[in-house]
């Protein structure tokens, strides 16, 4: 018992989806359980173990003066830290206040700003702490979850994929759904990890995984634009839950 | 012990809630001087940054809110617009998103039942530490929570953060015999579903009962899930289009939730015991026996057997995914068409933990102008600190770590879903400016 791994699990600004993950584990929870400690992972018990920890999973943005620091300590407390999620790697949805003039952003929103600390932006783990690894996705698919804490336990490096979920489709036999009838799609640029799922269900990819490794975003701008997608919805749909990675790169497509 | 004079309790981070929160009580002799539930989850603006979004980016972008009940977020948000637009989803499409939010309500309710409140209980500190000791109790947790999933996975893509809805209905209907795979789980998750019921009604309950408003959505009918008329065990029944003139919200200091009142009748409590309460006759037959023998009656005033309630709700909940799956005939079209149109559209759905109210106002081509979410744990956050008053005041003679330990779980008692109640405190604002 003593020796078996250690796991936190801490949470910035988040909806819970990513974490959740964790516990819709059902046929692996009690399996992955046993065979390390969860030391830290409020949601789902009160006892606490103090640090260090071998692997923490970061869950959600830096968006308070309070998490900056926090993030700190968490990395001098783990050896591993993995974040999880478009919140913990691109800032999430709540990045969108990064493009808004921060003043009037707060200014419409509180009543008594006197009451609460927010920073202007919303920012991921890896714009103040070294960050060990990165699962991608608005939540993270949970499969790609347990692969990578067996991984960490056979002391291996997890097999993340940086090509884009076209591959996901033609592995899981979708037709593209873009050449077949016209349906607009940045299945082309995003990171596959979500085993193409929209297309499956006859919707465009919408990019919660943010881009891949490589990508040509102008061509796929392009290609929207002839599927009578407006300069707006293509600019909405780069700017959702990975904004500050699509907007990142040199190509952000609104440029 | 005798009393001590000037104590304070304190929790610093609330463990099995969803979310960050913290709970303050002072007590100054025999006396309660105050009672805090400290929501420190830093907001993330939700009602600000989907200004200026498409009309049909709401249910996606409301989703994240809350990890937990994102089908809640995007019923809501879709009543809401296509009560903007004046559309209507009715026929199979509508049973289809009660089938979904089933799915919502056997994850949800599973969670809370086996990994974050049972605990409490039988005092353990987590469901992880519980299997140690009992693991065939939590695998039957589990597996009634993975047929939610499943449900949830199939008919929305996947459990967190569905991508099959859309305003108007769904991008893609499922086969009959898609559906029909659903049954076996479900039929076991009904079992199961009903020996939970017979194992939390033999939990030892504090003597408790509070004398809150209850509020619910109803329908005659039928059980209250997706749709229905906002209405109080005290006679107060008004329009969801009317919620925002007897939802009265206020900022306090403490908090980065707002708490709601009821305009000129004070604080009220939503979620699953004002549901049952409210809407009991409509249960199954199955689940309404169920909760018969667990002893539950006509209404349910002691929060501590609010998982009773969500074990019956549980119940129900598989009872009607089976009876919607058996209905099922695939419909013509997976959407109707929402034509954007300028108006204002409200919406308000029975999320697992309580009544969810979206309000939108649109532009004429779908901008979205203004937004107002008000979902349950604000709702409930006065009620919540109430409680923690009386409860306090009756147990001072308690070592502070059991009143510590016995005060969090009353606050576990109403599955407090702090993602959801921080993220509106702009809501208040958008009210007070205009
Ligand atoms: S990445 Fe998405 S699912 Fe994960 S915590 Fe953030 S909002 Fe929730």
């Amino acid at each position: 018992m003593g020796t078996a791994p250690t796991l936190a699990v801490w949470k910035f600004a988040s909806c819970d989806g990513c974490q959740l993950s964790l516990l819709d584990c059902e046929d692996e929870l009690l399996a992955i359980a046993g065979r390390i400690r969860i030391a830290h992972f409020p949601e789902a018990s009160r006892a606490t173990v103090e640090g260090p920890y071998d692997v923490s999973l970061v869950e959600g943005s830096v968006t308070t003066p309070g998490d900056v620091a926090r993030i700190h300590r968490i990395r001098e407390q783990s050896r591993l830290l993995v974040a999880i999620g478009a919140c913990a790697t691109a800032g999430g949805i709540q990045a969108l206040r990064n493009f808004a003039d921060a003043d009037q952003f707060r200014s419409v929103v509180y009543a008594r700003p006197e009451y609460l600390s927010t920073l202007d932006t919303s920012t991921p783990a890896s714009a103040h702490v070294p960050v060990d690894l990165e699962l991608h996705g608005c939540p993270i698919d949970r499969r790609q979850l347990v692969d990578t804490l067996t991984a960490l336990l056979a002391g291996r490096k997890p097999d993340l994929p940086g090509h884009s979920v076209c591959f996901e489709c033609k592995a899981r036999g979708t037709t593209c759904i873009t050449v077949a009838r016209g349906v607009p799609c940045l299945g082309p640029v995003t990171r596959a990890g979500c085993g193409a799922l929209c297309p499956a269900y006859g919707r465009g990819c919408f990019g919660c995984f943010g881009p891949a490794a490589v990508t040509n975003t102008p061509a796929l701008v392009d290609r929207l634009r002839e599927l009578d997608m407006t300069e707006t919805d293509i600019g909405r749909v780069f700017r959702t839950f990975n904004v500050l990675a699509f907007a990142g790169g040199g190509d952000d497509p609104s440029q | 012990m005798t009393h001590r004079s000037d104590r304070s309790l304190s929790v610093a981070g609330l463990a099995r809630v969803e979310g960050e929160g913290a709970m303050h009580v002072r007590v100054d002799g025999a006396t309660v001087t105050d009672v805090r539930l400290e929501i420190y989850e830093p907001p993330r603006f939700f009602e600000a940054l989907l200004v200026g979004r498409g009309y049909t980016e709401v249910p996606d972008i409301t989703a994240r809110v809350c990890g937990i009940c994102p089908v809640a977020y995007q019923m809501s948000a879709c009543a809401a617009v296509e009560d903007a637009c004046q559309s209507t989803v009715d026929g199979t499409l509508a049973d289809l998103r009660r089938l979904l939010y089933c799915g919502e309500w056997i994850e949800s309710h599973a969670l809370h039942i086996y990994l974050l409140h049972a605990p409490d209980f039988l005092g353990y500190p987590g469901a992880v530490e519980l299997a140690r000791d009992h693991r065939p109790v939590v695998e039957r947790g589990l597996s009634i929570k993975k047929a939610g999933n499943e449900l949830l996975t199939l008919l929305g893509g996947r459990a967190i953060h569905p991508v099959n809805v859309k305003v108007g209905g769904f991008y893609r209907v499922p086969a009959r015999e898609e559906l029909r795979r659903l049954v076996t789980p479900l039929r076991r998750a009904r079992d199961d579903a009903l020996s939970t019921v017979e194992w939390v009604a033999g939990f030892e309950y504090p003597d408790f009962a509070h004398d809150h408003e209850l509020l619910a959505l109803v329908e005659p009918g039928r059980y209250a899930i997706e749709t229905g008329t906002p209405t109080t065990d005290r006679g107060l029944t008004f329009a969801v289009r009317a919620f925002e003139e007897h939802v009265i919200e206020e900022q306090v200091p403490h908090s980065t939730a707002l708490h709601a009142t009821l305009a000129g009748r004070g604080r009220y409590l939503t979620g699953p015991t004002a549901r049952y309460t409210l809407n009991h006759r409509w249960l199954s037959p199955l689940a309404r026996e169920a909760a018969r023998s667990a002893g539950l009656g006509t209404g349910c005033r002691n929060p501590f057997r609010s998982i009773v309630v969500r074990a019956v709700e549980l119940v129900y909940a598989c009872d009607e995914a089976l009876r919607l799956i058996d209905g099922y005939e695939p419909p013509a079209a997976a959407a109707v068409e929402v034509p954007p149109r300028a108006g204002v559209g409200y919406g308000a759905t029975e999320a697992p933990r309580g009544v969810l109210f979206h309000r939108y106002r649109l532009a004429a081509d779908g901008t979205v102008d203004s937004a107002r979410i008000v979902p349950p744990t604000a709702q409930n956050q006065a009620c919540i600190e109430d409680d923690l008053r009386r409860f306090v005041a009756a147990r001072l003679d308690l070592s502070d770590e059991r009143l510590t330990y016995e005060c969090e779980q009353a606050i576990r008692n109403y599955d407090p879903c702090i993602s959801c109640a921080t993220h509106f405190l702009d809501l208040h604002v958008a009210r007070t400016v205009q």
